[in-house]
């Protein structure tokens, strides 16, 4: 079974190497977030500080949306979906391939935006990385696991890319405040021993829905 | 095809809530004392409180519409999932309507982001998406599926969101009224209104529910026609 | 080998298909005939789970009932979609499939069948550059990769020019020959003829025909089938 979400997860990030259409499109999308809020956020330039987990946290949710938009989009390019429906595997295993493949996406594009975001809003960081890259780590696993879901459910609709947004974001809500709470713990309170918490709550939403969506995803794959 | 529109049941129904809406208006507006501090503000209570149990209700309703349907296949199931979506939310929005009424003279604001007026306002969101995804899937069986799987993600969401924004925004007072603290000269009328509110949720969702299973009727009805032409 | 029972599948208010009754013995080539919007492509989606059925039942496998996982690796599915990725090159794309599949195909077999489908030297080349029929001959490479018992067709000629017509058609014959299980919804009756021991017409969702290819000629057949067609 390893070898076959192995092979799924390969393909998807094959193509993407080689079209690049996702990841240009998120990170060009996250670094344009960043800059219009650097204007929204004109007001508070001084604290600013405090303010720039929540904009990395919109900027990652905006930018991924767009990939995990792409992720079923593409397979609809020559019925491809339909050939990855006639094979004979579990389809659990064709979401477990293509989350992972998104995770990948996200997690490069995330460390694109945090690099901007440094320059943007001129921040230092150096010991804080390693605790960072686990938060980023564990918040976009827990966005992926439904994102890939609900990107599912959204091909199957007549509003396709434009519905995805409108289900997702309530959905990883629980995911989004503790990832927010975590990085702010991380650049501003610095209270380590507080961090355990957010990184629970992710981890429960990620291994509850990482379940739920491998089970159901046979469901909402149709053709 | 063979429930009748209106059943005896439904009809003995309707006289049923008809008396307990009736006993509810004269015990939140008669009934029940004037509160001290509010005023007769505090009775916007005895219809804010209970919306929000009966919307509660309402969704875990639809969950077990949503599993039933997953397992059995019959539309019968979605219908009852769409039914209870659709009745929650409007109750919801009650809810969400009536608190800040309730609480611009009392809190001074329209709106905090205290953990049960978040939660509500999430599970609310949670739930017009639901009805979105079934507005946007055309084909009546596809639709039963998509929509049953958002609404177990939706349900699983809930305590999830819940948990969430208790912990982290603990520093909020919660609502002043708690059940548990309401006066026990108020609580005929509390309950007065949740059992009436109750009788009206069985009531609407019965008659959604029949609505929906009438259109699948048509639906065959037309298909018949369509092979007989 | 396949049976199906009483097989309906609605689309909201219209019925693609209503009370169809199907039994496919093993090496049996059944062509489907019917026009368009008849319930074909809805038969063969359903045969290959891809769609499922609004009631009724299929039963794919014999003596025993295959899970539908087992069902899909018996079955090599080919339509008019060529099911392949764009940006991928043949040999990418036959890795991929070929791995999924649980074929054990070392490069070297993998660009042999790419050239028995008249595509050698280009094996490196992406899809994307391919001409419809040269992708549709990939697809008869990549549908059939695993060598499945059960060959469910829709319309597969389509896009093929006659170089590509003539292989899958000596594909077919020689499936046939080695025992192999086929259904085939197509338009070109003589072709169908030519190709199938079984005749079925599908008309309004039901089969409305169903002749041994050895009891009728082609102009008895096609007399009959235009009367199905008219008749409804």
């Amino acid at each position: 079974m390893l070898a076959m979400i192995w092979a799924i997860f390969r393909k998807d990030l094959l193509i993407e190497l080689r079209t690049k259409d996702s990841l240009n499109a998120m990170l060009f999308f996250g670094i344009v977030v960043l800059v219009i809020f650097n204007f929204a956020l004109e007001s508070i330039r001084e604290s600013i500080r405090a303010a720039v987990p929540g904009v990395l946290w919109v900027a990652f949710a905006f930018s991924g949306t767009l990939g995990l938009n792409r992720m079923f989009a593409a397979e609809k390019e020559n019925s491809c979906l339909q050939g990855l429906l006639m094979l004979p595997v579990d389809r659990g295993v064709i979401y477990l391939g293509k989350m992972l493949a998104a995770t990948v996406f996200m997690l490069v594009t995330e460390a694109v935006i945090f690099i901007f975001s440094l320059v943007f809003f001129n921040l230092t960081v150096w010991n804080e990385i390693p605790y960072l890259v686990l938060v980023f780590f564990i918040g976009t696993l827990g966005f992926t696991t439904v994102g890939a879901l609900l990107s599912a459910i959204s091909v199957n609709t007549k509003m396709r890319e434009v519905l995805l947004p409108l289900i997702l974001f309530p959905v990883i809500l629980p995911v989004l405040v503790n990832a927010v709470e975590a990085t702010n713990i991380i650049l501003n309170t610095v209270d380590y021993r507080t961090l355990k918490l957010p990184l629970t709550i992710m981890s429960v939403f990620t291994i509850i829905f990482g379940t739920i969506s491998y089970l159901l995803f046979e469901y909402v794959l149709e053709d | 095809m063979d429930q009748k529109p209106q059943s005896r049941f439904d009809t003995a129904l309707g006289v049923i809530l008809f008396l307990v809406m009736i006993g509810a208006l004269y015990m939140a507006f008669l009934g029940a004392p004037r509160e001290k501090t509010m005023g007769d503000l505090q009775r916007i209570f005895y219809f804010h409180a209970p919306s929000g149990i009966v919307g509660l209700l309402a969704f875990a309703l639809n969950f077990v519409g949503s599993v039933m349907y997953l397992i059995k296949k019959d539309r019968q199931w979605d219908n009852l999932a769409l039914a209870s979506a659709e009745i929650g939310v409007m109750f919801l929005t009650i809810l969400l309507v009536t608190g800040p009424i309730w609480a611009k003279p009392v809190w001074l604001v329209w709106w905090t982001w205290s953990p049960r007026l978040t939660s509500s306002l999430i599970l609310w969101m949670l739930y017009i998406a639901y009805l979105l995804v079934r507005n946007y899937v055309p084909d009546p069986d596809r639709r039963a599926m998509m929509s049953a799987v958002f609404g177990i993600v939706a349900f699983v969401d809930a305590p999830i969101v819940w948990f969430s924004i208790r912990w982290w925004r603990d520093i909020h007072p919660s609502p002043m009224l708690e059940t548990g603290g309401l006066s026990p000269a108020m609580r005929p009328a509390f309950y007065t209104c949740w059992a009436a509110f109750m009788v009206l949720f069985l009531y609407l969702v019965r008659r959604r529910f029949y609505l929906e299973s009438a259109r699948n009727d048509v639906e065959l009805l037309a298909r018949q026609v369509d092979i007989a032409r | 080998m396949i049976e199906v029972h009483a097989l309906a599948k609605y689309f909201g208010r219209f019925s693609a298909l209503r009370d169809l009754h199907l039994t496919v013995r093993e090496g049996e080539f059944i062509a489907l005939f019917g026009r368009n919007g008849a319930g074909k492509t809805t038969l063969l989606r359903i045969l290959a789970g891809l769609s499922r059925p609004s009631s009724g039942e299929v039963r794919i496998g014999t003596p025993h009932n295959l899970t539908p996982r087992a069902a899909r690796g018996a079955m090599g599915y080919l339509s008019h979609n060529t099911a392949l990725y764009a940006d991928l090159t043949a040999l990418e794309n036959l890795r991929f499939f070929a791995r999924l599949m649980d074929v054990h195909a070392r490069d070297a077999d993998l660009i042999e069948r790419i050239a028995r489908v008249g595509l050698s030297g280009r094996e490196s080349e992406p899809v994307r550059n391919y001409s419809r029929g040269m992708q549709q001959r990939l697809a008869i490479a990549r549908a059939f990769l695993h060598d499945p018992s059960i060959l469910l067709l829709d319309e597969p000629f389509t896009g093929l020019d006659q170089h590509g017509t003539h292989f899958l058609k000596g594909y077919l014959t020689d499936s046939h020959a080695r025992g192999k299980t086929c259904v085939m919804a197509i338009h070109d009756a003589p072709l169908g003829y030519e190709l199938a021991d079984r005749l079925v017409v599908i008309e309004k969702g039901v089969a409305a025909l169903d002749v041994r290819k050895s009891d009728v000629t082609l102009e008895q057949f096609m007399d009959r089938y235009k009367a199905v067609a008219e008749e409804r």
